[in-house]
């Protein structure tokens, strides 16, 4: 063989092996998918805190009555035979019982009475290609127990609230509290950023000063988020905690610390800034020196040429970056552990001075619990939180190619 | 024509938008200082009770019976970052030349948007998958005695995967930077496209790799949520990556995560954490920050 045939079989299997590595990335991606979506779905087996056939009534021939063959009342009586004086008069206090739907009084009896607790659970690789494992499973280790088969992610996870019982936990507080920090994160963010790229590409001459501004920034990219939740949780929640608590507006809730949506927001700001001005000043870098000098020859300031003509013009790569960095702050959890996220929230959050939780702030906890259930609601919430993420990005692909289709440039 | 001025009137709104920039610029250097102050504020009293000696010299640190010794926190971040770094510098640099140099144009637009991806899920999405998924492989692998249910070798490996698409983009910026001119001689003189690649582009390129290298282990050393919940909770100082062990920032979040009273020595000793944390990271990024303005200015 020569020299060069055999160069080109090593070049041949290097080439190869680059390639495999890209591959390893991908079928790392892909099992990482799967693990989640695994998760997310599964026979579960059940028991309950009561028999159903200790409590339901029978009919005149000795048969239990079915729960669905009761009536309202009946079941309400049911219900109400089965749970303390006390609690029962705490839920007439919140909705009379009469007046609740027949779905709702279902899900009643569901929670008080029956109180289900999740045994076990299997994976839907489990429950799809090994059902008979599980029917056996069943049949030897099951006394008095329902098996049915959950879809982890439905409607009723996405509307209820926190609960430490794995089957009726939910993430709606949690969305909330992710959408409004987020929101509010932007709305300081996203002006402050642009404000300090136009000084920055259009103002700052080339002195030491606006040279240390600038390296400051390429430091503070890199910096790891967890400093900005101590930044955030030495000056937003303890120096500043009247301002953030809403004391001094005379808004504070509760314990009135500064633990509150403002200072999450405050620290996802500072957290996502720098990445922002950077990207903000690629694209104010990028509008061609023509734009600005036929502004300037017709007579229009520097602000007037700045506001009307350069930003609309890298506005499209400015929100593709804000997007980019916006996605990056909804899946942050150190810095909001940090900030002093709520572990375990029932309320939903109502302005800008509660107390709050976020979507992986609960995935957080319930992937650290050891029972299988919580792994299986955390896997949900994961599908809830990268169907979110999936679903900005593409809103910004397609803003950026609708602003890219307006530009004249 | 009179002594009109032909300058026109200064808009008043216009001195306002200039403060307002001057402001926005200024919160950068704001944040920066920020953090230094409240670094070094709340960490004060922290190392009026516990000498550098100490803090850098013994190897135990239990709060409740008074020691602090950094050694096995630091030792479970160097042993996470090591791992990281083994999996996503070989498999990063390798998959950036494969980009650059020789993938298709299609094959490219399928496989860059795919890392973009892996870059873009949260990292507690990867500690998910690192307790679900990788360490039962691992105990599948190497036996259930032998591997702890929380260890550093899952949290590395996971780690590894997450900074993969960070170095491997980076490595692919040197790589494409280097001059053309430099490859075309090579191939004038009968070079293959790997002898190309590998003994001409990448030492061409080699700052801007080291910089790719430093800012991946900044950024493993800096990661949180993937060693919180895979790689232990408590400090333990070993070197065995089957064991469990609590990194730095692992145990930041943990001790926040519960109750925490405000100037208790657990409170001051978090941010005295933070604070070497955060001397370890900036020392790396200005490094790596040096090596990129080098080859930057080499072409």
């Amino acid at each position: 063989m020569t020299t060069l045939s055999k160069r080109h079989r090593t070049g041949r299997i290097m080439a190869s092996l680059f390639l495999a590595s890209t591959i390893f990335a991908i079928i790392a991606l892909i099992t990482l998918l799967f693990s989640v979506i695994d998760q997310t779905a599964g026979y579960a087996f059940l028991e309950y805190s009561v028999s159903e056939e200790d409590i339901l009534p029978y009919d005149d021939e000795g048969n239990m009555r079915s729960r669905e063959s009761l009536g309202d009342e009946e079941l309400i009586a049911v219900i109400g035979e089965n749970i303390s004086q006390r609690r029962l008069r705490a839920l007439e206090a919140e909705t009379p019982l009469s007046e609740l739907s027949r779905k709702k009084i279902e899900k009643l009896y569901m929670e008080e009475v029956l109180d289900p607790r999740a045994v076990r659970t299997w994976s839907l690789s489990e429950s799809v290609m090994n059902r008979q494992g599980v029917l056996d499973w069943v049949e030897e280790n099951a006394e008095d127990g329902h098996l049915i088969f959950r879809f982890w992610l439905s409607s009723d996870f996405l509307s209820a609230s926190q609960s430490s019982n794995a089957l009726f936990a939910g993430v709606r507080s949690a969305i909330f509290g992710s959408l409004m920090t987020i929101v509010l994160t932007i709305v300081i963010a996203f002006p402050l950023s642009i404000g300090c790229a136009i000084y920055l590409e259009e103002y700052a001459r080339d002195t030491r000063v606006n040279r240390f501004i600038k390296t400051n920034i390429y430091n503070l990219a890199g910096v790891p988020s967890i400093i900005y939740g101590m930044l955030g949780l030495g000056i937003f929640v303890r120096f500043l905690s009247p301002l953030t608590s809403g004391a001094v507006f005379g808004k504070a809730e509760g314990a009135g610390d500064g633990r509150t949506i403002l200072s999450a927001s405050l620290t996802l700001a500072l957290l996502i800034l720098p990445t922002l001005i950077i990207n903000a000043q690629e694209a104010i870098r990028a509008v061609p020196r023509s734009l600005r000098e036929s502004g300037f020859a017709l007579g229009a300031t520097k602000i007037q040429v700045i506001l009307h003509h350069v930003l609309p013009a890298s506005m499209d790569r400015i929100l593709t970056g804000t997007v980019l960095a916006v996605s990056r702050g909804i899946g942050e959890t150190a810095p909001l552990v940090l900030v002093g996220a709520s572990t375990f929230l029932t309320q939903d959050p109502t302005g800008v001075f509660s107390r709050f939780t976020t979507l992986p702030i609960q995935i957080y906890q319930w992937t650290a619990r050891p029972q299988a259930e919580f792994r299986n609601i955390a896997a949900a919430a994961i599908l809830v939180l990268m169907i979110l993420l999936l679903s900005l990005n593409t809103a910004a692909i397609l803003m950026r190619n609708k602003y890219r289709s307006q530009r004249r440039v | 024509m009179t002594g009109e001025s032909l300058a026109g009137r200064k808009r008043p709104g216009e001195s306002i938008i200039r403060g307002f920039l001057i402001f926005a610029a200024g919160i950068s250097v704001l944040t920066t200082i920020g953090i230094v102050i409240t670094l070094c504020k709340e960490s004060f009293p922290f190392f009026r009770e516990v000498s550098l000696l100490e803090f850098f010299g013994t190897i135990r640190w239990q709060p409740q019976v008074g020691a602090f010794g950094i050694l096995p926190l630091f030792t479970a971040t160097l042993l996470t970052s090591l791992v990281a770094m083994l999996i996503a510098l070989p498999a990063g640099l390798a998959s950036a030349i494969y980009l650059s140099e020789y993938a298709p144009e299609r094959v490219r637009s399928i496989l860059k948007p795919a890392l973009e991806i892996l870059a873009g899920i949260p990292s507690v999405v990867y500690g998910f998958f690192a307790l679900q998924t990788v360490t039962p492989a691992l105990r599948g692998i190497f036996g259930v005695e032998q591997v702890d249910v929380y260890n550093t070798l899952s949290a590395g490996l996971v780690m590894g995967v997450l900074i993969l698409p960070l170095i491997s983009s980076m490595c692919e910026d040197a790589l494409s930077s280097v001059p053309s001119s430099l490859r075309e001689g090579a191939y004038a003189l009968g070079a293959t496209k790997i002898e190309v690649s590998l003994k001409i582009v990448m030492p061409a390129a080699f700052s801007g790799l080291a910089a790719a290298c430093i800012v991946g282990l900044s950024r493993a050393v800096g990661e949180t949520m993937i060693v919180a919940l895979a790689a232990g909770s408590g400090p333990a100082l070993t070197l065995n990556p089957f064991k469990a062990a609590e990194t730095m920032t692992g145990h930041i979040v943990r001790i926040s995560g519960g109750d925490l009273s405000y100037d208790s020595m657990d409170y001051n000793s978090l941010f005295a954490i933070g604070l070497l944390l955060f001397v370890i990271t900036l020392t790396l990024n200005l490094v790596s920050s040096t090596l990129v303005r080098k080859y930057r200015e080499e072409y």
